[in-house]
């Protein structure tokens, strides 16, 4: 670094200064906040909060939500990711445009179009209630709801990186009498694994802490139809800050595991790109 | 044809692997959507306008679109200065804060929403600070745009990280040498290069702002007129099954988004032409 292309230091550190004190004002207080005012009250107003019978309910259900939708989201993903990287096809860009709009929706809007599809109000609603199947204020719609939200994210990991490392290899498998199903899972699947994991970890992580969307569907009926996302909201609206505070901190915790998943992932992936260019 | 392979490839599952996705796009995605744009259809013109033009939603789309557009600016701004000092500088805790941007990604919306609250109210951290200068952020206007920025911020800084890093060191030697100072190295030659990096996360960020509903709605008081914003609105309209008004600006806001999209879309392929 010549004195030519860098600052003086005092700008360097004027500039430092700055990012850290944004950084610190956004991003690092308010996780201080949840996790002192999950605290406040003591260890043991925290553990009993979230042993509280209703809470327990809505960890279960959003872990229910996640089991059922990452794994539904992910053998999406990865055939998308497929069809779209391994073929030329005309109509490719309008497809990677569809699988974004999920990102672009309002999860209110997101949420509101499935009470549109099966309330009471439309026909296929009117013949559910016949048929006497619920789907909105009841789980399937929860479910729902949050598969759209969380749908374009292994899609949108794999994609990049299945388009940069081509075809040969699979080709190669082929040619050399390997099965489709062989060569997917011998040639494909370790080609990607990291980045597929860093998918499932972020579609999981959204899909357990989706708000917007599932409060439209879920009709918040205490202990059958809340997630932990909006347990927050209702025992925060009661006034019952510490307990609210103390759901939050399990969800902050589960951000800063997905974040850690994150560096984890990225270093693995920059420790194969080396040892492969070297070898 | 469309969706169609253009040449024979000898890899297979074409059909399963694209007959599955446009399958699970078109239920999950495509056929609610144009619901709702086929519902709105049968409605009267003057009925349409009514509803969407309403004061109370003119209220709602004035703060929605000028907090998120302070919001995605204060993100250009300092996001950049975040991506700068990221890219260019060694100093220690480094590692952690890029670690850090993400967190508005990770973190779930409601908890964003009660952290920020706490923070900016009278009594918090924040607000104690703020309210001898006769300020408050919480349950105001100022709170929107606070709780805008957080949902916004990465993405300024991870658009434009990986341009900045692309920047040859030797383009600003050249400049250096031929007798710029820095000021005119960094005015002339390197912000020019970032530009449509800058404006693909202003406008990512931007857009994210627009349909953010969770870290909203607590920190804003949800007072209709004063700090009511679009997705709150339509919230309220389905509680109150007032399901045509609800959808009525769920479709003006969807065909301000997906403008949006075409914009960003136009530009990220600019930004690639510029990286070539």
């Amino acid at each position: 670094m010549t004195k030519s292309t860098t600052e003086p230091i005092w700008i360097r550190c004027a500039l430092i200064g700055t990012a850290i004190f944004f950084l610190a004002l956004f991003l690092f207080m308010p996780m201080a906040a949840v996790f002192i005012g999950a605290l406040k009250k003591g260890l043991v107003v925290f553990l009993q909060s979230l042993i509280e019978p209703d809470t327990l309910a809505s960890v279960r259900l959003t872990l229910l939500v996640a089991a059922i939708t990452v794994p539904l989201n992910t053998v999406f993903g990865v055939a998308a990711a497929w069809a779209i990287t391994k073929f030329n096809f005309r109509g490719k860009h309008v497809l990677l445009t569809l699988i974004d709009i999920p990102f672009t929706v309002s999860p209110v809007i997101s949420g509101m179009i499935f009470v549109l599809l099966f309330g009471a109000q439309s026909a296929l609603g009117a013949w559910l209630i016949a048929c006497d199947i619920k789907i909105i204020f009841a789980v399937p719609g929860i479910v729902i709801a949050t598969m759209f939200v969380t749908f374009p994210f292994v899609a949108r990991e794999l994609i990049p990186l299945m388009q940069s490392q081509g075809i040969e290899e699979e080709e190669a498998s082929l040619t050399l009498g390997a099965g489709a199903w062989q060569t997917f899972f011998r040639v494909t699947l370790p080609n990607i694994k990291w980045s597929l994991l860093y998918g499932v970890v972020l579609t999981n992580a959204r899909a357990m802490g989706e708000f917007g969307a599932v409060s439209v569907v879920s009709g918040h009926i205490r202990g059958a139809t809340n997630t932990m996302p909006l347990q927050v909201e209702i025992l925060y609206n009661e006034y019952n800050f510490a307990a609210a505070f103390a759901v939050s901190s399990i969800l902050t915790m589960l951000a800063l595991v997905t974040l850690a998943a994150k560096r984890f992932i990225e270093w693995k992936s920059v420790v194969n790109c080396h040892s492969r260019s070297s070898s | 044809m469309i969706f169609v392979p253009k040449q024979k490839s000898i890899l297979p599952g074409f059909g399963l692997s694209m007959g599955f996705t446009l399958a699970y796009l078109g239920l999950l995605v495509l056929i609610p959507l144009s619901m709702l744009f086929l519902r709105s259809a049968s409605l009267s013109w003057s009925d349409f306008w009514a509803t969407a033009f309403s004061s109370r939603t003119l209220a709602a789309y004035k703060l929605s679109f000028g907090a998120s557009l302070l919001g995605a600016s204060i993100n250009a701004v300092f996001g950049f200065l975040v991506a700068w000092v990221l890219v260019r500088y060694e100093f220690p805790g480094k590692r952690m804060m890029d670690a850090l941007v993400d967190m508005p990604f990770a973190l779930p919306t409601a908890v964003a929403g009660i952290a920020l609250t706490a923070i900016y109210s009278q009594n918090g951290w924040m607000g104690k600070l703020l309210a001898p200068f006769g300020i408050q952020a919480a349950f105001s206007p100022l709170g929107v745009v606070i709780a805008l920025t957080f949902v916004g911020l990465p993405f300024v800084v991870r658009t434009l990280e990986p341009v900045l890093q692309e920047i040859d060191k030797e383009v600003e030697e050249v400049a250096a040498s031929l007798g710029a100072n820095r000021l005119q190295t960094f005015l002339k030659v390197i912000f020019p290069a970032l530009g449509p990096a800058l404006l693909t996360g202003f406008s990512l960020a931007f857009a994210r702002a627009l349909g953010e509903y969770g870290s909203v709605v607590f920190i804003s008081g949800n007072m209709p007129f004063k700090t009511e914003i679009v997705p709150l609105l339509i919230m309220t309209k389905l509680e109150q099954y007032d399901y045509t008004g609800a959808r009525v600006i769920a479709v003006v806001m969807l065909v301000a988004s997906f403008s949006l999209l075409l914009v960003i879309n136009l530009l990220q392929a600019w930004t690639r032409r510029g990286q070539s």
